[in-house]
């Protein structure tokens, strides 16, 4: 059953490209971050996105977010369109995101308010996906007093506590040590069979790639589009065995992923070298508070 | 147990070190007659003036004046300057209406607006009180605006992508994120405030720290000490001051790592 379907994303950005000595001054550009992405995701899947850096990756998991619009084309939950944000997609950055002033548990707490749950029954849910994520007896730490790791862990129970259907993740063990990456991989993967979500997960790593995912969409460099998905041919139960990352299944997989994946990133390399782009972000009006200062 | 007091009396002894120096030297080279004929008493004669300032009442009585005046005014500017700065700062329409205005505004050097307070409302409280928050209100808005201008996008992302409304972002995502900037808008403001109290009462009152200062500075005698005093006096004002906001700042930003003694 399908869960999420793309149907010819389109998304462009406008750019500010700071011209080179030739062309001084500013030129404002549109810049085509997605080139018509199509892809169905099923209901309890997991399915990872890997691509060269810059590919648009992010953009399309923002989309399906409902962060940001398409400029063409639909994204469908349940067959429903989507317009907006909801509470039946839980986000995890790599940047951990958390709200520094709120507790592990008010972390944990924050979409719970949002669905007007009473204070009581938010502890307690709280406190249920924080033990969910290994992290019981932390509830009344900052997060300046958790290692990165232990972010990334308030992050997923954040954004499993209010039962999202959807758990969108955005490369979120990117900025974590290697052993520490390892450990969380695992756990998403008993977290995920204990709640069943649909899971889309963005990478660049192919390792990740394959230990996490039933499915594998390769993106292309910019324009971003849908070139290949391989299935992983890993039961649930032998990823949990120790040398499933020696494994026949798993080495051919990767080694498929990478033949695939190669020249995508020889592509975005060239682009990365021909032109520095600075993509305006619309949550930071950078301008704006340059003026003031 | 005993150690850790010694401790912390060292540290107190090594922070007082330069202060009792500065004193000890300005005694000596006052009563060695170096200044001579410059009128510059002891530091001791200076806390004296002081002291018989407090028991004669009068301290009290200009102390209380001037700092309900500062009060007044730097409680206007709080309430003011915060809801405008986070509307500024996150309303795209807001800020594009309010920012040139603003600007300019700004601009104008704050004491000149004196002269028009006092044409519009006179030469009362309201005039002073208001040349105060304007004085606090720069400080609070710019630090606010630039707060706000500078949330963690992802932060911002996450709220948003668990759908919450626009009231509740600006109240439980951008002002929480933005609480600990406010804090050095607030502390930079209650300088600006006292320079303008200073200016305000001596250039237009009869009453408070500042009027007491020109009195004392228009009169040769033990009454030109009170200069001295009324300065050190506001010295050891602004340090409780400084003190208390950053007590505040601690119990608000208890999150973060470590808030400096500013």
């Amino acid at each position: 059953m399908t869960k999420i379907k793309a149907e010819n994303i389109k998304k462009m950005f406008k750019i500010r490209s700071n011209g080179n000595s030739k062309n001084n001054g500013n030129t404002s550009k549109e810049l085509l971050a997605l080139g018509g992405v199509n892809l169905s995701i099923n209901k309890g899947e997991f399915l990872s996105i890997v691509g060269p850096s810059g590919c648009g990756k992010s953009t399309f998991l923002d989309l399906v977010g409902g962060l940001t619009k398409p400029n063409e084309g639909n994204i469908y939950i349940d067959g429903k369109p989507v317009n907006g944000p909801g509470l039946d997609r839980g986000i995890v950055f790599q940047q951990y995101a958390l709200f520094p002033w709120r507790t592990a548990i008010g972390n944990v707490e924050f979409g719970l308010e949002s669905k007007k749950i009473a204070k009581n029954e938010r502890i307690e849910i709280a406190q249920k996906y924080l033990s969910l994520v290994g992290l019981s007896g932390f509830e009344e730490r900052y997060p300046y007093e958790l290692s990165g790791g232990m972010k990334q862990r308030v992050a997923i129970a954040r954004a499993l506590a209010f039962d999202p259907d959807i758990l969108l993740m955005d490369e979120p063990f990117g900025a974590l040590d290697s052993q520490t990456r390892e450990i969380l991989q695992r756990e998403l993967l008993r977290i995920w069979e204990e709640t069943q979500k649909t899971i889309l997960f963005i990478t660049h790593s192919i390792d990740e790639a394959v230990f996490l995912s039933d499915r594998v969409a390769i993106m292309t460099a910019r324009p971003g589009v849908i070139k290949n998905i391989v299935d992983i041919p890993l039961s649930r139960a032998v990823r949990f065995e120790d040398d499933v990352r020696t494994s026949n299944e798993f080495v051919r997989s990767r080694h498929e992923l990478w033949g695939l994946l190669k020249e995508e990133v020889v592509k975005a390399q060239q682009i990365g070298v021909k032109t520095t782009l600075k993509i305006s972000s619309s949550e930071k009006a950078v301008a704006q508070g340059e003026a003031w200062t | 147990m005993g150690s850790a007091i010694l401790k912390r009396l060292t540290t107190l002894l090594q922070r007082l070190t330069a202060i009792i120096i500065i004193l000890l030297a300005w005694e000596i080279v006052v009563r060695a007659g170096i200044l001579y004929p410059a009128p510059i008493p002891t530091a001791s004669r200076v806390f004296g003036v002081l002291v018989e300032m407090a028991l004669a009442g009068t301290l009290q009585k200009h102390t209380v004046i001037s700092l309900g005046r500062v009060f007044s005014g730097y409680t206007l500017a709080v309430v003011i300057a915060i809801p405008l700065g986070l509307a500024v700062g996150w309303f795209k329409t807001f800020e594009r209406y309010l920012d040139p205005l603003l600007q300019t505004l700004r601009q104008v050097p704050l004491l000149a607006w004196f002269p028009v307070f006092i044409l519009i409302f006179g030469i009362g409280e309201l005039s002073k009180i208001l040349l105060i928050m304007l004085a606090a209100m720069w400080w609070i808005l710019l630090s606010t605006i630039s707060a706000v201008q500078n949330v963690d996008p992802f932060i911002v992302k996450t709220a948003r992508s668990m759908g919450v409304s626009e009231w509740d972002m600006l109240r439980k995502v951008v002002l929480p994120s933005a609480v600990p900037s406010i804090f050095t808008g607030l502390r930079y403001a209650y300088t600006e405030v006292i320079l303008v109290l200073f200016a305000v009462e001596m250039l237009g009152a009869n009453d408070g720290l500042g009027s007491v200062m020109i009195y004392g500075s228009c009169h040769p005698g033990p009454e030109l000490f009170m200069v001295y005093s009324i300065s050190i006096f506001m010295a050891i004002i602004g340090l409780i001051a400084n003190y208390m906001l950053v007590g505040l700042e601690r119990r608000l930003c208890k999150w973060k790592e470590e808030t400096g003694m500013g």
